[in-house]
């Protein structure tokens, strides 16, 4: 526990969570709508979506601000995650389909399959498809970061081939014949354990469960960052042939953490969609990937709390920006990341720090 | 000559029991070091051609020749950075550095100080030391390590021998030149080495530093084997007792620094051309 009293700025943002999760569900369920103070579906939705990148920038920030791989294909694990939670939703669909077919999901009676492809089997329990969201992702990066790390690809390198992985994924889950819905990806989906997913309570439930997640998975970073594989993991990053020599078998490290990461961005992803009630390939567009790197670098890298308040912040200011100047916002964002990486090298977390503020 | 595995005085070799780490090293006949006709080339360069070297247990070996004698391409052959064309290099009579990689060598006790200080700026003097502390190294087994009494024990022991008792807790980062020199020393102490490769120590260190460093080398001496590649002389006359003169790529002269500095071919090898 002396680790987190220690961590000032994780113990700020646990409280705001905190506060967050007690406040936005009374407002939402307990005050009436035509109350100023009511807190209306669409935003709780809203925020949970938010939540869910928190934890989607947290996994970055692991192996980005601490591990030192700079990965610009993290968007698709997170997708992979999402997908899996889609496979399952789907599957929930049942007769309820516009075709009515008891089994198939409707892209398929359409493309006139006949049978469901295996790698569909089991997405009907939830606890296959719960076990498919880390596991997929998981395994994805392990054998990539296997592949890659032992073969020492380090750098600006490594960054290209994963956003090639990315990339190649999007193409592929673009194609129909992949079996995922192609273009139109995995929506409208009904229930998810039985709940109705419009229903308000649902979706205070899905909001909970990512703030829920946001926390643990702080807390789970903030435990491997305190440990001696945390301190070996920066090591690694500030002189890896030191770290080497010191009898470090560097390439197991960076894996691991590579593909611990890769879970929590699964496990981000699988309740991002329920909220979104969506997932197709864009979600596998390397822009996503490299938005994700601006939230961290603007909250502030190898801090976790500044790359999770950094998510929040970016997203919160993309949906106001979106809804009044559209066609700006690209350009607003790269701005942002030229100036935190010119004023704020260590991004809002670091402003913090230099004021005297948490640590 | 029967295959191993057709002897019938010997069980096979996957039935018996493995050597600790500590008792693979065999240091009986003498050497802790072999390395024979070690030869390296790069896009036809040869950077060693040929190299015989003993290092015998617990000297304390100078290394010196001019830039491209291939010192610090030996380094890197003896702790797994660069492989050789040919030649061997035996760590004691048993173990075959050619067949380990960079960890496995600094696990069976070989430990090296790189040329420019390399330490880990953003931990502080403690966690570098930590950090280096012999022991399992795997992935799991560091994510639940703690910092026990003997561990701590261990690291006193390491700041007092290079004086940065005072300094524990500062980032290595923030400490001076000569500082990081020696908290890399200690890095190297607390993997428990048999064999310490010096890469050029007290470069960029003031006066009183160097003999301070000076008189760290001699004690670690005996206890471990030291080789120490150096340009400065000053700092190689203070120490030698054996110094090893390379000159392109092999052997030029071996001996005491007297006979070395007397030796013509080294005066022309350094003053010559």
């Amino acid at each position: 526990m002396r680790w987190l009293m220690a961590d000032k700025g994780g113990l700020v943002m646990l409280a705001v969570l905190a506060v967050v999760v007690i406040v936005v569900p009374l407002a939402n369920l307990v005050i009436p709508p035509d109350s100023a103070l009511h807190v209306s579906t669409y935003t709780v939705t809203l925020l949970g979506k938010y939540l869910c990148y928190a934890v989607l920038a947290l996994a970055l920030d692991l192996v980005w601000g601490y591990c030192g791989v700079l990965s610009l294909g993290h968007g698709a694990f997170f997708a992979l995650g999402g997908y899996a939670m889609g496979m399952y939703l789907m599957r929930q669909i049942g007769e309820r389909g516009v075709y009515g077919h008891p089994v198939l999901p409707d892209f398929m009676v359409f493309l006139d399959w006949q049978a469901l492809p295996w790698y569909w089997y089991g997405f009907d329990m939830f606890w296959f498809a719960v076990l498919m969201v880390a596991l997929v992702p998981g395994l994805l990066a392990f054998v990539f970061g296997w592949l890659a790390f032992r073969s020492r690809v380090t750098g600006v390198y490594l960054s290209i081939i994963t956003q090639a992985l990315t990339y190649a994924l999007m193409l592929a889950f673009f194609r129909n014949e992949m079996g995922f819905g192609g273009n139109n990806g995995l929506t409208d989906f009904k229930d998810l354990l039985g709940f109705d997913l419009q229903a308000d309570a649902t979706r205070v439930a899905l909001f909970l469960s990512s703030a829920l997640l946001l926390a643990l998975a702080y807390l789970a970073c903030r435990a491997v960052v305190g440990s001696r594989l945390g301190r070996v993991v920066v090591a690694v990053r500030d002189a890896e042939n030191r770290a080497r020599f010191l009898g470090y078998r560097v390439e197991y490290f960076k894996l691991w953490v590579f593909t611990f990461s890769a879970v929590l961005a699964g496990l981000a992803g699988a309740l991002y969609v329920p909220q979104v009630g969506i997932i197709n390939p864009g979600e596998f567009q390397p822009l996503n990937s490299i938005e994700l790197v601006i939230w961290v670098a603007v909250g502030g890298r190898g801090t976790l709390w500044g790359a999770a308040a950094g998510a929040v912040l970016v997203n919160y200011a993309k949906t106001s920006f979106t809804a009044v100047l559209p066609e700006v916002w690209l350009f607003a964002l790269g701005a942002l990341f030229v100036l935190s990486t010119l004023l704020l090298p260590r991004g809002l977390a670091g402003l913090l720090r230099r004021r005297g503020g948490a640590s | 000559m029967t295959p191993s595995f057709m002897r019938r005085d010997r069980v096979f070799d996957f039935l018996a029991p493995p050597l600790p780490p500590d008792a693979l090293l065999d240091t009986s006949h003498g050497p802790i070091l072999y390395l024979e006709d070690i030869s390296v080339s790069f896009d036809g360069f040869k950077a060693l051609d040929a190299l015989n070297l003993y290092i015998d247990d617990g000297e304390l070996r100078c290394i010196i020749g001019p830039n491209g004698a291939g010192k610090t391409t030996m380094m890197d052959v003896i702790t797994g950075r660069t492989r050789p064309d040919a030649g061997s290099a035996w760590f004691g009579s048993r173990i075959d550095l050619l067949r380990l990689d960079e960890p496995a060598i600094a696990k069976a006790g070989i430990g090296r100080k790189f040329q420019k200080p390399t330490v880990f700026e953003n931990l502080n003097v403690v966690e570098n030391l930590e950090l280096a502390t012999h022991g399992d190294k795997a992935v799991w087994r560091t994510l639940v390590a703690r910092m026990d009494a003997a561990l701590r024990d261990a690291i006193e022991g390491v700041l007092a021998t290079i004086g940065l008792e005072a300094d524990a807790y500062r980032e290595a980062g923030a400490l001076s030149h000569g500082q990081k020199q020696w908290l890399e020393i200690g890095m190297l102490l607390m993997q428990r080495p048999r064999l310490l490769l010096l890469d050029e120590p007290v470069a960029g260190m003031t006066h009183e530093e160097i003999e301070r460093t000076a008189e760290l080398l001699q004690r670690l001496a005996g206890e471990h084997s030291v080789v120490v590649v150096e340009h400065d002389m000053e700092f190689v006359r203070s120490i030698a007792r054996k110094v090893t003169v390379l000159h392109e790529g092999c052997v030029l002269v071996e001996g005491d620094m007297a006979t070395v500095q007397a030796d013509p071919r080294v005066i022309e090898v350094y003053l010559g051309e």
